[in-house]
């Protein structure tokens, strides 16, 4: 089923949390996170994951970059198991870009000590190659030499963005996870960053897998995108059909709660907004509770998933 | 390593800590150097000697031995020892609080149940038990002083540990190919070293109490050696008839531990980042307001602002967050307030009920005027029966503005009989008739819930409900919606406009987001640099924007349906806020139509119609 041409694909990937329940209880309970979830990304792609917080995309995300080891299911990338890989060798193919660019950065190293670790550890340069490289990359992300001797604190949301997008192109990893690449920065600033990661995407032939709770983003630079609810993949579409025709009633309801100027959202007001419980997942549908298209039989059977053309969706009464 | 002494000695109790801590240091280890009679030399015939007597400036013991050289002698062994056992347990303690805090699961487990074990023993029982197995001396105390201050360290620096390890950069550095050794040695490490320095800073106080301790019981230092413990041990004997040979000893002891303690109080608070930032300052319950000049302010709006400036107190720099900013909302109205970080928006909002906090915040200038009444000009006492019954806040994070401790119930009574007076009972009532009003399902649930148990939209309508309580007037909400997911923001949006408009509310909407924004406000004040840039209603500023700021943000802001692109930008970043003053626009630099004149003077706001821009040439 894998296609040759993925740069990384997973199969059946599960994560599930277990806890016990009490101290002399020896039974543990099981929290799902992610849901038995398949996944191919292309060269030169990229894949947006959206959804709402507690989805699970977080945790699909870290299992990818190898930062979090999946409960069932397997990873390849470039058609090999990320468990085959020698120990520090995975961060060479793989990289992650953090949420929060201040705290994904040590306190109290420069930005060139925090840039020199990849190169030091993962690309084994020596001092004069280290120092070229990152005179070479501060510049094509468009900050200035100067700032190379400064601690993270004293950087703005934008620059310190920079800064991590500059440290994971150092690794030289072709696919880069991408968590909520523009959401800590301010509104003038965020163009400004997805417009340098589609530049960069050209240039250095990067595959992107991008997470995050807003479409627009994911939209200004993604090529296909994926659906998730609770855990569970619920459509796959190209991005430009999925927005202009959302087939599940999940993505429907999520472009129809967007904000946008001098439109009043239509949305039943009474709706329930409730995610089901991670400890006891229903039987039928997770998004029943909240669907404008439920029917009876949504309740006790979870729709497996439908291929229609280059769309795939879970759901009995898609929105075609 | 200058600006920390200059933090240490701005402490003055510090300073004389340090100051006293640096004689004993320079003296006693200096004492083989001075000319001083040998302290182990017995003569008899001079014994119990007074201090200032010929030849021994503090006197002689029992054995006629000279008490100054005893004295100082014994302080650099006694500091010896107890800066080793020290150093020691805090290098063990460490390393395996780090290892510990690290690697979680087992390996913390077994760590520190053995540490708890350790800490179950009375200090001094279980130092006497080690000093019993290895045998008397001082070198065999110092290691049960240390060995029992090891789970101190331990405990201590595994739970900082924790928190580090957590931080995104431990897997950023994990990323980029570091093993855990080397996380541990050049992440977690420097991290951590404060941390440490601190709690030796504190500790070695009392180790070099503990040594004394152990020394007067006798199993430290053995005859002749003269450490603090065993003076004051063998003054014991002779502490009725001469007093002087125990009071030597011990004043040393008064003074090396009250100069530790002091300097150790100020290594902390020098060192601690939360003390540092000023993050334990008990801010003042109302800001500061210090006014220049009287702002006449005739208009008689529900709500009139006029002038407000509020700036910010670093280091005697007024540094100002808004700069003369000028509203009025009507009765009923929904007033929306759009900037980035940093221009001034919430700044604004607090000090409407000056609740900047203060230390750093100081109101320099402006007038609030609420139903006639300037607050600014208030005491403390109608400031506070303003807030949250006739003004009530919603805040961006309910799981921070909401006790964690509290169940919801008990939080909304408070909120209620906090300004009735009135019975619990009927509290009871009033609460839930608001749960039911912000949509709560299962309301005796959430009633008997905590904050962490319910989910982030259902804490906002939480909070919502607790504003309404006191059937307030004006509704202060500060980017209420910013941490809910697309579906519930949606949700709270309409909720809050559905209630403002049934029971007559004022709102002050503040966010950065024009989509938000336009779902529920009927005016709209853009800020930027600390001032308002653009003012009027809200359909003609989202249709057309006049100030170049509010276009040239609005065609920045990603919109669905327009596929992967490139956007269009603003140049630079917003400017942060400085004590310096500018002249001209302070959006200049980013402008897209700006000509020279636009940095030669300040800009004034001007009204034309029913909006205001201030903007040398504005969209027309």
């Amino acid at each position: 089923m894998n296609d040759i041409m993925d740069i990384l694909s997973a199969n059946n990937l599960s994560k599930f949390y277990s806890k016990n329940k009490g101290l002399f209880n020896k039974q543990s309970i099981n929290l799902r996170a992610v849901n038995n979830i398949n996944i191919n990304l292309k060269a030169k792609e990229s894949l947006g994951i959206v959804g709402e917080s507690g989805c699970g995309k977080s945790t699909l995300a870290k299992m990818l970059a190898g930062l979090i080891a999946p409960t069932s299911g397997e990873i390849k990338i470039q058609n090999k198991g990320i468990n085959n890989y020698e120990k520090y060798e995975l961060p060479n193919h793989i990289q992650y870009m953090f949420q929060d660019p201040i705290s994904s950065l040590n306190p109290r190293k420069t930005i060139y000590q925090s840039l020199a670790t990849p190169l030091k550890y993962l690309r084994k340069l020596d001092d004069k190659e280290i120092e070229k490289e990152i005179k070479s990359i501060i510049k094509e992300v468009n900050l200035k030499e100067e700032f190379l001797n400064r601690f993270p604190h004293e950087f703005s949301g934008g620059q310190a963005q920079r800064i991590g997008i500059a440290r994971v192109l150092l690794s030289k990893a072709k696919i880069i996870i991408l968590d909520e690449p523009v959401s800590a920065l301010d509104v003038s600033v965020q163009s400004q960053i997805l417009n340098l990661l589609n530049d960069l995407q050209k240039k250095f032939e990067l595959s992107y897998i991008v997470i995050s709770h807003d479409l627009a983003v994911i939209e200004a630079i993604c090529d296909r995108i994926m659906v998730m609810y609770f855990g569970d993949i619920v459509e796959k579409s190209d991005a430009k059909k999925l927005f202009q025709n959302p087939y599940h009633p999940y993505t429907n309801l999520l472009l129809k709660s967007v904000p946008i100027k001098n439109q009043k959202i239509e949305i039943q007001s009474l709706i329930e907004t409730e995610l089901p419980d991670p400890i006891n997942p229903p039987k039928g549908c997770s998004f029943f509770s909240r669907c404008e298209n439920k029917a009876e039989k949504c309740k006790d059977i979870n729709p497996s998933e439908t291929v229609k053309g280059n769309r795939r969706f879970k759901c009995f009464f898609p929105n075609i | 390593m200058i600006n920390f002494l200059k933090l240490i000695s701005r402490n003055k109790l510090a300073l004389f800590g340090g100051i006293l801590l640096i004689i004993i240091f320079v003296v006693s280890f200096l004492s083989p150097l001075l000319p001083l009679k040998d302290p182990d030399v017995i003569k008899t015939s001079d014994r119990f000697l007074l201090p200032f007597s010929e030849g021994y400036l503090l006197g002689t013991d029992h054995l006629g031995r000279d008490l100054l050289s005893r004295l100082l002698w014994g302080t650099r062994l006694s500091l010896l020892v107890g800066i080793s056992a020290a150093l020691i347990s805090a290098t063990i303690g460490s390393i395996l609080g780090t290892i510990a805090g690290f690697y979680g699961n087992k390996t913390d487990n077994v760590i520190m149940r053995v540490i708890d074990v350790l800490m179950a023993f009375p200090y001094i029982l279980l130092a006497l038990a080690i000093v019993a197995v290895l045998g008397p001396g001082l070198f065999n105390a110092m290691i049960a002083v240390a060995l029992v201050n090891i789970p101190f360290f331990a405990r201590n620096i595994r739970g900082v540990t924790v928190t580090i390890a957590n931080k995104e950069f431990i897997d950023a550095a994990r990323l980029s190919g570091m093993s855990n050794f080397k996380i541990i040695v050049y992440e977690i490490f420097p991290n951590i070293l404060p941390v440490i320095v601190v709690t030796i800073s504190t500790t070695v106080g009392w180790m070099i109490l503990e040594t004394a301790g152990l020394s007067f019981l006798g199993l430290g230092s053995q005859p002749p050696q003269a450490d603090l413990g065993s003076m004051l041990g063998e003054g014991r004997s002779s502490l009725i008839v001469n007093p002087h040979t125990s009071y030597v000893p011990g004043a040393m002891i008064f003074l090396i531990v009250i100069g530790v303690n002091l300097f150790g109080d100020g290594i902390r608070d020098a060192l601690d980042p939360r003390l540092s930032k000023g993050e334990l300052v008990k801010p003042q319950p109302v800001t500061q307001i210090k006014l220049d000049n009287n702002v006449e302010n005739n208009n008689n709006s529900f709500l009139s602002v006029k002038n407000l400036t509020t700036a910010f107190n670093f280091n005697n720099k007024l540094n100002l967050a808004s700069k003369g900013v000028s509203f009025d909302i009507k009765k009923g109205e929904c007033l929306g307030l759009i900037g980035e970080s940093g221009s001034g928006k919430s700044v604004t909002a607090l000090s409407i009920t000056c609740l900047v906090a203060s230390p750093p915040g100081v109101i320099v200038n402006g007038s609030v005027k609420f139903q006639g009444n300037d607050i600014l000009k208030m005491n403390y006492e109608q400031i506070r029966e303003l807030r949250g019954n006739k003004i009530s806040y919603i805040f961006q994070d309910p799981l921070s503005t909401l006790h964690p401790l509290i169940k919801i119930g008990k939080q909304l009574e408070e909120t209620f009989i906090e300004y009735n007076h009135q019975k619990n009972k009927e509290a009871v009532l009033k609460g839930k008739e608001l749960l039911k009003l912000v949509q709560i399902p299962n309301i005796e649930n959430v009633w008997n819930s905590y904050p962490h148990e319910l989910s982030g939209g259902m804490r906002q309508r939480v909070s919502i409900a607790m504003a309404l309580t006191n059937d307030p007037e004006l509704i202060i909400a500060d980017e209420p919606t910013t941490a809910l997911d697309v579906t519930v923001q949606a949700q709270i949006l309409s909720l809050l406009d559905t209630l403002r408009k049934e029971r007559g509310l004022s709102v002050l909407f503040i966010s950065h987001d024009f989509g938000v924004v336009s779902q529920i406000c009927d005016r709209v004040i853009v800020m930027y640099g600390g001032q308002i840039v653009e003012e009027g209603k809200t359909e003609n500023i989202m249709s057309k924007p006049r100030h170049p700021y509010t276009s040239q943000l609005m065609e920045c802001v990603p919109h669905i349906g327009f596929g992967k692109r490139k956007l269009l930008t603003i140049l630079g970043s917003p400017p942060s806020i400085t004590y310096k003053k500018e002249i001209g626009c302070s959006f200049a630099s980013r402008c897209l139509i700006k000509k020279d004149n636009c940095l030669n003077e300040d800009i004034k706001i001007v009204r034309k119609g029913d909006s205001e821009v201030r903007c040398l040439y504005p969209h027309e």
